[in-house]
């Protein structure tokens, strides 16, 4: 997928706009000495490895903090000993998964059990290809960008029916399915939501769609243009990553622990990895739609401006786009500490409530959420992208 | 040759590989949930040969059309129905078997003669990034028909399957000719858990 699109410089980008990592690693191997294929080929592996590190590394803060503020919220105190704060507990789970003894049961199917958990992480992975981090800082822009993210997360369902299916365990076989049919149901308002923003960016590209936010700082966020869609978008993020109150393919109480239940060791670890990458994934993406993406809340062209430096300096380049992956990671996990004090505050919604909200409700209202935009835009070029 | 076009070749070597082995596991294999799984895979392989050809819009509608929606249908249905359970043989299952292989096999012969005989010239140029605007431009300019048509196919089919599967249109079950109630949430006034009558 990589191979057949541009990596890192797109066409039709300004890249004077930010700093190119790309141009200058290459310039530089090349003053080493390299032809120009070759240090092509040197890059081409690194931002991959970078983003599947900056994946797992989320990963890991994540599961901390999740631990951290479910104590908060019940009033323990959480892990403590592992380090300071017990910040090396995520660690010490993920050791301790990796050495369990991996079990497939007597009555499985164990090719497709061991295939499952594999196609719930790999779509997952690969949606990180257009998340972007700077104006430059992303594996590729892609031009269906968006889209391919929702493409993309429509793989995952199969993974978790075939898990359900191998077990071959009731419960496991019940909470497959209800994983697929909450994943199909939700994945229509989201499109629709994103849909509403494509059409203000005029573009499906993530860059453009953060672009189109940058210019008067906080203010032109599509937060306030797209209040409704942020919503829809949230909601159903929630629910394609089977986060509570979503969370009926795991339920505890009904269901042991969904397609999960006949699994350990590794294979178990690849569905916790899955999910929770998928949660900072959504928490990214929405940032990128809805909170501009890597944008500072004052434009840093005018910071730049006041403190009389030139916005094109190396210097206040580095500066720049390291403040926008900050506040992109900064966003994104704002968004995760939501995620986590609802799933340790709401109560989990029955099924047929589940069904009933996203088609009853959430799609009728994306569907209206999308033509009023289209009028908006219609009316108003100049604030809804003409 | 170049690191690129080497690239391309191994990829297109493995991607029609899966397509026909994956094509051939679906209609050869007895289980019907691996013939799905691997109708998935074919789906997949397609998309990928979509990219190849710089298409990847289509690439990205066809995994969310097919894999993410047709194909997890196809895995719903059979899940729902599927009871694990030896279906009886059917008479003359070998005759049957070589008249469709001797059928296939001619269909197989008499497209490799298209195949061969025609003069592939090269195409048009790939659009690329572009794509999107163009295909939306012809659906809503000379297209416009067939698309809606392909709506209204669809709406029709929707209302079948909304009549067919609520049963509470039709009070009577059409087989047995009992009374058929068929909701899936508990009643008011009948509480499942406490109603003792019925054992």
């Amino acid at each position: 997928m990589v191979s057949t699109s541009a990596p890192g410089s797109a066409p039709g980008l300004d890249a004077a706009a930010g700093l190119d990592l790309q141009a200058s690693f290459e310039t530089l191997l090349q003053g080493a000495g390299l032809n120009a294929g070759t240090a092509h080929l040197l890059w081409l592996p690194l931002p991959m490895l970078l983003v599947l590190v900056a994946a797992v590394v989320g990963v890991l803060v994540n599961v901390w903090l999740e631990r951290k503020i479910s104590a908060a919220v019940q009033q323990r105190i959480g892990p403590e000993y592992a380090g300071a704060l017990g910040v090396l507990q995520p660690l010490a789970d993920g050791l301790k998964l990796v050495f369990k003894e991996d079990i497939i049961p007597a009555r499985a199917d164990g090719l497709l059990f061991t295939l499952g958990p594999v196609l719930v992480l790999i779509p997952v992975i690969l949606s990180w290809l257009v998340v972007p981090f700077g104006q430059n800082l992303l594996i590729s822009n892609v031009g269906v960008g968006i889209f391919l993210w929702i493409a993309l997360s429509s793989i995952q369902p199969i993974g978790l029916l075939m898990s359900g299916y191998a077990s071959n365990n009731k419960y496991s076989l019940l909470g497959g399915l209800r994983a697929a049919a909450q994943s199909i149901s939700y994945e229509i308002p989201l499109a629709l939501a994103v849909l509403a923003v494509v059409m203000m960016s005029n573009s499906l590209s993530t860059v453009d769609i953060v672009n189109q936010q940058t210019g008067a700082g906080i203010l032109s966020w599509n937060i306030w243009r797209q209040p409704v869609g942020f919503v829809i978008f949230w909601i159903c993020a929630l629910a394609e990553c089977e986060r509570l109150p979503f969370d009926l393919p795991e339920a505890e109480e009904e269901l042991v622990a969904g397609y999960q239940t006949e699994y350990a060791g590794m294979k178990f670890a690849l569905f916790y990895l899955g999910s929770y990458i998928n949660l900072v994934l959504s928490a990214l993406l929405v940032s990128v739609l809805y909170l501009g993406g890597w944008g500072f809340p004052l434009p840093v062209e005018w910071l730049a401006g006041w403190l009389g430096q030139p916005i094109d300096a190396p210097a206040v380049q580095v500066i720049t786009a390291s403040v926008g992956i900050v506040m992109t990671v900064l966003k994104a996990y704002l968004l995760v500490f939501l995620a986590i004090l609802l799933r340790w505050t709401t109560p989990r919604v029955r099924i047929d409530q589940l069904l009933d909200l996203g088609w009853k409700f959430l799609l009728p209202i994306a569907l209206v959420n999308l033509l009023v935009t289209a009028g908006l835009k219609l009316a108003f070029p100049a604030f809804f992208g003409g | 040759m170049t690191i690129a076009s080497t690239t391309q070749q191994i990829c297109f070597a493995v991607l029609s590989t899966t397509v026909v082995a994956g094509a051939l596991g679906v209609v050869l294999l007895p289980n019907v949930v691996y013939a799905a799984f691997l109708l998935a895979g074919v789906f997949l392989s397609v998309a990928g040969l979509y990219l190849m050809l710089n298409a990847s819009f289509v690439a990205a509608a066809q995994i969310l059309v097919y894999v993410g929606a047709v194909n997890v249908l196809i895995l719903f249905a059979i899940m729902l129905v599927n009871k694990r359970e030896d279906l009886a043989a059917i008479p003359g299952l070998g005759l049957r078997r070589l008249l469709s292989g001797l059928v296939c096999g001619g269909l197989f012969v008499l497209l490799i003669r298209v195949a061969f005989t025609t003069p592939w010239g090269s195409g048009p140029e790939p659009v690329g990034e572009e794509a999107t605007i163009r295909i939306g431009e012809h659906l809503f300019s000379d297209y416009l028909l067939p698309f809606e048509l392909a709506s209204v196919l669809l709406l029709m089919a929707m209302i079948g399957a909304i009549v067919l599967a609520r049963r509470d249109v039709f009070s009577e079950d059409i087989g047995t000719g009992e009374e058929v109630d068929q909701g899936l949430i508990e009643k008011a006034r009948t509480p499942l858990l406490l109603d003792r009558s019925v054992r």
